[in-house]
C-alpha cells in the first residue's frame, strides 16, 4: 500500500519538489529564530501570540471538519460519501500535524516542549489540547489506514476499527472545543471570554473544512482519474452553506452582546477590529473583506442554482476559506491582545521570517497530504484495473 | 444461616468502610495540623504601597523613588535592560493611573490622579491566573503565597502572559546574555552580575517578592522596599510583610487605611494593596 507513495508521474514529483523547496525556505527562517529568539517575529510583550497561534486555531478547525464526512457516512450510512471519507480523514491528519508544528515553532524553548508530558498539569487547557490533538491524529491515521488497507484487500476492516470511528466523532468536536477553551477561560481577555467562542469555532470550522475538501476533490478530479461523485460534492456544498449561515448568526449574536451593553472592556476590541481605536486600525481592512465575503457567500450559497454550478461553487469555496482564514487566522487571536489588559494599544504585523516559517509549516502539511492522497489514489486505481 | 452470615459480614464491612472513610481524613488533618508551624509562617506575603504619601512628594522625588526601586530590583535579579519598548523586561515599573487602575479611572479624575505614576509589580494573587494556565507547573503558588517562576522549566508558550490581567510578566524575546560582536561586552546586563540565576532566551520572568531574601529569614525586605526606604522622604511608602498576624505592619496598614487593589473585579485576589 505504502509503495504507492514512491511511484508516481512527473507531476507528482514536481508537486512534492515544490513542497520541499518551501519547507527548506521555512527551515532557513526557523534556524534564524532558533539562534536569535522570537525577537525576529512581530510579537511583543503586549501581543504575545501572533501568526503561529492564529494558524494553529484555523487548522484545528480544518482538522475537526473531517467529522462532516465521517458522521453522515458511518452513522447515517450515507453512501455517496464513500470515496470522500478517506480524503476527509487524511486532511485531518495533515491539518493536526500542522497544528502541532505551529505550536512547536511558537515555543520560546522548543527543546523543553516535552515538559508538557513530563509535568502533566490538569488545570492547564494546553495540556488537554495536547492530548486531544495527539489522540485525534492517531485516530484518523489508524482509521484511514485500516479502512484503506481493507478496501485494497477487498475485505471488511477489522472489527475494532468501528468503535474507533464512533469515538472519532465526539473527539473531533472536542479538539475545537478545547482549543476555544484555551482562549475563553481567560478573565484578562474579555474579547475571548464568551460562551459563543467554542460554538463559533465549530461553525466556522464546518464551513472552511468542507469547503477545502470540495476544492481538493475538484482538483483531484481534474488531475487524476479520481471522481468523488457529483452528489458528494453537492452534499458538502449544502453542509458549507448551513455552517456559513450558522457562523454568520453566531457572529451577529456576539456583536450584539459585545456592543449593546457598551461595557468598555467588551467594546474596545471590537472597535479596534471594525473601526480602529485611537488611530490604530491595522486589522480594519482585513475584517471588512472577511465580513463582505461572509455575507456574500451566505447569500450566493443559499441560491441552489449558483451552488449547483461547480465552477461558481469552487469560487465560493475559495471565498469561504479566505473569509474564515481572516477571521480565525488573523483577527480572532491578535484582537484578544488589543487593547492590552492595561488599556494600551500595541499593534502587530508579522515579519517576513514569521511568514516564511508559516509557509514552511503549511508546506509540511501539504507534503504529507499529497503523499497520503497519492496512496489513496494508487490503491483505488489498482482496484479499478483488476 | 447463610443469610445471617452475609448480613453480619455486610455490617462489619460497612462499619469498616465508614470508619476508614471518616477516620483517614481526620487522621490526615490531625497530622498536618501537628506538622504545620505557626499560622504565621503559612500566611500570605503582601505589600502595601502608600500612593497617597508618594503622590504628595514633589515630582522629582517621586521619580527618584520609583527609579531607585526598579534599579535595585533589576540589579539584584539580573533583569536584562532591553531598550526596545516592545521587548522591555520589567519586574517593577510605573504605570499611569488609568492603566494601573482601568476600572477605577474616570474622565473627571483630578489632574493629580490623571498624571500619577503608580508603581506596579506582580500581585502574587490568591488565585493566580498564570498558575492556572501554565502547562508545565513552571509557575506555581507557594504555601506562603509567593507566585514563583522556574525559568529553567518554562517552555516559553506565553500562556501565562495571555492570562495575567496585570501585564506583570515579561518574555525574553532575545538572548539576555547576548554580547556585542565587536567589543564582546554584555548588551543587556552590567558586567558585574549578581549571583541571581541567569536565564536563556525564550522564557518568561517576573517579580518573586525577593524569594531569595525570604529564604534567608529574619525580617525580609524586598530590594524595592529597601531602596525606597533609603531615598529621603521615601520611608514607609512601600511596606512588605505578612498579610495577617498581630505584629504585622502590613496588616496594621490594611486595617487603618482605605486601600484598594488592581482589578478587584476579576477575582484574582491581588496581594499588592494601594493606599489611596
Amino acid at each position: 500500500m505504502l509503495e504507492n507513495a514512491c511511484r508516481g508521474g512527473k507531476r507528482y514529483w514536481i508537486l512534492l519538489g515544490v513542497w520541499v523547496l518551501l519547507i527548506v525556505l521555512g527551515l532557513a527562517a526557523y534556524s534564524q529564530q532558533l539562534t536569535k529568539g522570537l525577537t525576529i517575529t512581530g510579537m511583543s510583550q503586549d501581543v504575545v501570540w501572533g501568526l503561529y497561534i492564529s494558524q494553529f486555531t484555523f487548522l484545528v478547525g480544518v482538522a475537526a471538519s473531517a467529522v462532516m464526512v465521517v458522521l453522515p457516512y458511518y452513522l447515517h450510512n450515507y453512501k455517496a460519501f464513500g470515496k470522500m471519507v478517506i480524503l476527509g480523514e487524511f486532511l485531518a491528519v495533515s491539518a493536526v500535524l500542522m497544528c502541532m508544528l505551529f505550536i512547536f515553532v511558537d515555543m520560546g524553548q522548543p527543546a523543553r516542549v516535552l515538559n508538557v508530558i513530563l509535568h502533566p498539569t490538569l488545570n492547564s487547557l494546553m495540556f488537554w489540547d495536547f492530548l486531544a490533538l495527539t489522540g485525534y491524529l492517531v485516530l484518523n491515521l489508524v482509521i484511514g489506514g485500516m479502512t484503506l488497507d481493507a478496501e485494497r484487500k477487498g475485505a471488511a476492516a477489522p472489527k475494532w476499527v468501528k468503535p474507533l470511528i464512533y469515538l472519532s466523532i465526539p473527539w473531533a468536536v472536542s479538539i475545537h472545543t478545547v482549543t476555544a477553551f484555551l482562549y475563553s477561560g481567560l478573565e484578562a481577555r474579555p474579547f475571548w471570554m464568551t460562551a459563543i467562542l467554542a460554538p463559533r469555532f465549530l461553525a466556522s470550522a464546518f464551513a472552511s473544512g468542507p469547503a477545502l475538501l470540495i476544492l481538493l476533490a475538484l482538483i483531484l478530479r481534474a488531475c487524476t482519474r479520481f471522481d468523488p461523485g457529483k452528489e458528494a460534492i453537492q452534499k458538502l456544498a449544502t453542509i458549507v452553506t448551513y455552517a456559513m449561515v450558522i457562523n454568520l448568526f453566531f457572529v451577529l449574536v456576539e456583536l450584539f452582546t459585545g456592543l449593546y451593553g457598551g461595557m468598555p472592556h467588551h467594546v474596545h476590541p471590537f472597535q479596534y477590529l471594525f473601526t480602529g481605536l485611537d488611530g490604530h486600525a491595522g486589522l480594519v481592512p482585513w475584517i471588512w473583506v472577511c465580513e463582505v465575503l461572509t455575507v456574500g457567500c451566505v447569500v450566493l450559497l443559499l441560491m441552489p442554482n449558483v451552488r449547483k454550478q461547480e465552477k461558481l461553487l469552487a469560487m465560493l469555496c475559495v471565498a469561504v476559506i479566505v473569509a474564515i482564514w481572516i477571521e480565525k487566522g488573523m483577527a480572532m487571536i491578535v484582537t484578544g491582545f488589543i487593547p492590552s489588559p492595561l488599556g494600551k494599544i500595541t499593534e502587530y504585523t508579522p515579519t517576513q521570517y514569521e511568514i516564511a516559517i508559516t509557509v514552511g509549516v503549511y508546506a509540511v502539511g501539504f507534503f504529507v497530504l499529497t503523499v497520503l492522497y497519492k496512496i489513496v489514489l494508487g490503491v483505488r486505481e489498482r482496484l479499478e484495473v483488476t | 444461616m447463610m443469610d445471617e452470615n452475609r448480613r453480619s459480614f455486610l455490617k462489619k464491612a460497612g462499619c469498616t468502610a465508614l470508619g476508614v472513610g471518616c477516620g483517614l481524613p481526620m487522621l490526615v488533618a490531625a497530622r498536618s495540623a501537628l506538622k504545620e508551624g505557626s499560622e504565621d509562617s503559612k500566611s500570605q506575603w503582601a505589600m502595601v504601597i502608600d500612593l497617597r504619601k508618594l503622590l504628595e512628594l514633589p515630582k522629582a522625588q517621586q521619580e527618584e523613588i520609583r527609579k531607585a526601586c526598579a534599579t535595585a530590583c533589576h540589579d539584584a535579579h539580573n533583569v536584562p535592560d532591553v531598550p526596545d519598548s516592545q521587548e522591555e523586561i520589567k519586574w517593577i515599573w510605573a504605570e499611569k493611573y488609568e492603566h494601573a487602575f482601568p476600572d477605577q479611572f474616570h474622565e473627571r479624575a483630578s489632574d493629580k490622579m490623571k498624571e500619577a505614576d503608580v508603581p506596579v509589580l506582580c500581585n502574587h494573587c490568591d488565585r493566580p491566573s498564570c498558575v492556572r494556565v501554565c502547562p508545565t507547573k513552571a509557575t506555581w503558588k507557594r504555601e506562603d503565597g509567593l507566585v514563583m517562576m522556574d525559568m529553567h522549566r518554562c517552555i516559553g508558550c506565553r500562556y501565562c502572559m495571555a492570562a495575567c490581567p496585570y501585564g506583570a510578566r515579561s518574555f525574553n524575546w532575545r538572548d539576555p546574555r547576548e554580547r556585542d560582536s565587536s567589543s564582546g561586552e554584555l548588551l543587556y546586563f552590567k558586567e558585574d552580575l549578581s549571583p541571581y540565576p541567569a536565564r536563556t532566551k525564550g522564557v518568561v520572568e517576573k517579580c518573586t517578592f525577593c524569594a531569595e531574601r525570604i529564604r534567608d529569614g529574619g525580617d525580609p525586605k524586598p530590594a524595592c522596599v529597601e531602596a525606597a526606604d533609603e531615598v529621603p522622604g521615601g520611608k514607609g511608602i512601600l511596606t512588605f510583610g505578612k498579610r495577617t498576624g498581630a505584629d504585622s505592619e502590613v496588616g496594621r496598614k490594611l486595617r487603618d487605611n482605605h486601600t484598594t487593589c488592581r482589578r478587584v473585579g476579576l477575582g484574582t485576589g491581588p496581594n499588592v494593596y494601594y493606599i489611596i
